[in-house]
């Protein structure tokens, strides 16, 4: 696939990626965000935090079921991106929402469950990061590297719980994103454990 | 194929068709046209329009903070019977006709009845009020509300003195609200007040907002306005109102009794289990301003909770 084409699809691919930050960006500008744009800014990082995390999961599911090998390639942008999203979602937070009222923030971190669990999964997602050069899974070990980027898949839950947790009624939403994680951590679970599952069945 | 040959005697269209049968044939053309793009197009069609509401008197309750923009008031909505986004109710109310419309009043008293619309906006003189509004989701907005005292639409009915509360309900049409479709909270939407509260003269009944009739999404054509509780308590699109002698469930209390209450009087010192209300964003502001209790409003309505823990009562 790569040898011969002539466009580069991964530069490509960072600028879709970047689409939903010129998007706010382009509607703050212009003042498309509706009535309470922050608002609007803080829940659409969210939900884009949310959709690159699965989208990163999604990538060896992906490779696995579809057998498309070239789609690995794309993963660590994926995931850098999701935490992208992640840091900004928290930013705006912090800084416009909230504007820095550290009171006010500690109380929502210590007494709303919500916001405890999205911070626990933004504070995860930092060592995800950081070890995400090439040199660092030099530096680390391939299996120890791989041991520690497991923690995508605490992260990902808390994420959708996040989510969950803090919609007043409409809960459909949410459960969108919680079923496709189901699927992809479901496909993992039953390639690590169907088969001893059929084989235990057979022997039996 | 098919040639036609015109003959100079001939008549000219013009001479078998006169003007006047022309010109109805267009009107009836057109017509036919409008019908059935009616029929298939009813929102661009035969969307509502509020009108301009007549002889509106000037209210000294009226606040004079700086309004809110007509925009954001009508397109930044919690009205879950036309969806749960907030700009749901203005995307999705093209279909909703707020006329004919009646209210009908029962329960504990000596005179129930119906009253419509048209007939309330008659006879009662249509005040303005402008009002803050401080939603449970620490957002709140000034509003220039037009409407009737409550108290004085509930005398007319003359509740009984075993009426304790006072229990209202929104139409149930799921073809006209799209939301009902879905379970998202218990149909109809319901609300309650204490006899009090519903007899206090800020306790408003609004048929408009910015001196014309109330648009879809607000809650056309009569909803409650209670300024000094969270938004959700002013119902909107009611169609009942019944006296009772028990404190009525409302639906919020239902879907979540732990973090909706009765009451639900605006107080920046008890939170809602997850957020706080100490603070609001006012819409078309940055900063945050601080909660005030009952939303400013503790002059005119704390001495009605007098002696009630409001921590528990929330």
């Amino acid at each position: 696939m790569a040898g011969k084409r002539k466009i580069p699809i991964k530069p490509f691919v960072f600028l879709v990626c970047l689409l939903p930050a010129f998007w706010l960006v382009y509607g703050i500008f212009t003042g498309t965000l509706g009535a309470n744009p922050i608002e609007t800014i803080l829940r659409d990082l969210g939900d884009w935090t949310l959709r690159f995390l699965l989208l990163g999961l999604a990538i060896s599911t992906v490779r696995r079921l579809m057998g498309w090998a070239w789609v690995m390639r794309y993963r660590r942008m994926i995931g850098l991106f999701a935490f992208f999203y992640a840091f900004l979602h928290l930013a705006v937070y912090i800084g416009i929402d909230h504007f820095f009222d550290w009171a006010t923030i500690w109380k929502d971190i210590v007494k709303r469950p919500y916001i405890t669990i999205g911070m626990t999964a933004l504070l995860l997602l930092i060592p995800l990061a950081v070890t995400s050069p090439k040199i660092m899974v030099r530096k680390l070990g391939g299996a120890r590297w791989k041991k520690l980027h497991k923690l995508v898949y605490p992260i990902a839950i808390m994420g959708v719980v996040h989510f969950y947790l803090l919609v007043k009624a409409d809960v459909r939403e949410p459960l969108i994103y919680g079923g496709i994680l189901l699927f992809l951590l479901g496909e993992r679970l039953y390639r690590r454990y169907g088969e001893s599952f059929q084989f235990a069945k057979s022997i039996r | 194929m098919l040639i036609k040959h015109t003959i100079a005697s001939d008549p000219k269209s013009f001479e078998i068709t006169s003007k006047a049968a022309y010109l109805k044939r267009r009107d009836f053309l057109k017509a036919t046209l409008a019908l059935s793009a009616a029929a298939i197009l009813p929102t661009s069609a035969q969307a509502y329009l509020p009108q301009k509401i007549e002889g509106i008197i000037k209210s000294p309750f009226s606040t004079d903070e700086k309004l809110n923009k007509y925009d954001d008031v009508t397109s930044y909505n919690n009205f879950y019977e036309f969806g749960t986004g907030k700009g749901d109710p203005l995307d999705n109310s093209g279909d909703f006709q707020p006329k004919p419309w009646t209210i009908k009043v029962d329960g504990l008293c000596n005179n129930p009845g119906e009253i419509g619309i048209e007939d309330l906006m008659g006879q009662y003189q249509q005040e303005e009020r402008i009002y803050r509004m401080r939603c449970v989701e620490a957002w709140s907005m000034v509003i220039p509300w037009v409407g009737v005292e409550l108290a004085s639409l509930l005398k007319k009915f003359d509740p009984k003195t075993e009426a304790k509360y006072v229990e209202f309900t929104t139409l149930f049409d799921p073809k006209q609200f799209p939301g009902q479709k879905y379970p998202i909270i218990a149909w109809p939407y319901t609300e309650g007040l204490r006899m009090d509260e519903a007899m206090h003269p800020l306790t408003l009944l609004a048929t408009g907002i910015f001196g014309e009739e109330l648009p879809p999404q607000n809650g056309a054509p009569i909803r409650l306005v209670v300024p000094w509780k969270y938004g959700f308590k002013s119902i909107k699109s009611i169609v009942r109102i019944r006296f009772v002698d028990k404190m009525p469930t409302s639906t919020w209390m239902q879907q979540a009794p732990s973090e909706y209450g009765f009451y639900a009087n605006v107080n920046p010192d008890v939170d809602h289990p997850r957020w706080t209300q100490a603070k609001e964003r006012r819409i078309g502001e940055f900063f945050r301003r601080p909660t005030l209790a009952f939303n400013g409003y503790a002059e005119e309505v704390a001495d009605l909770y007098k002696g009630m823990d409001l921590r528990k009562n929330f």
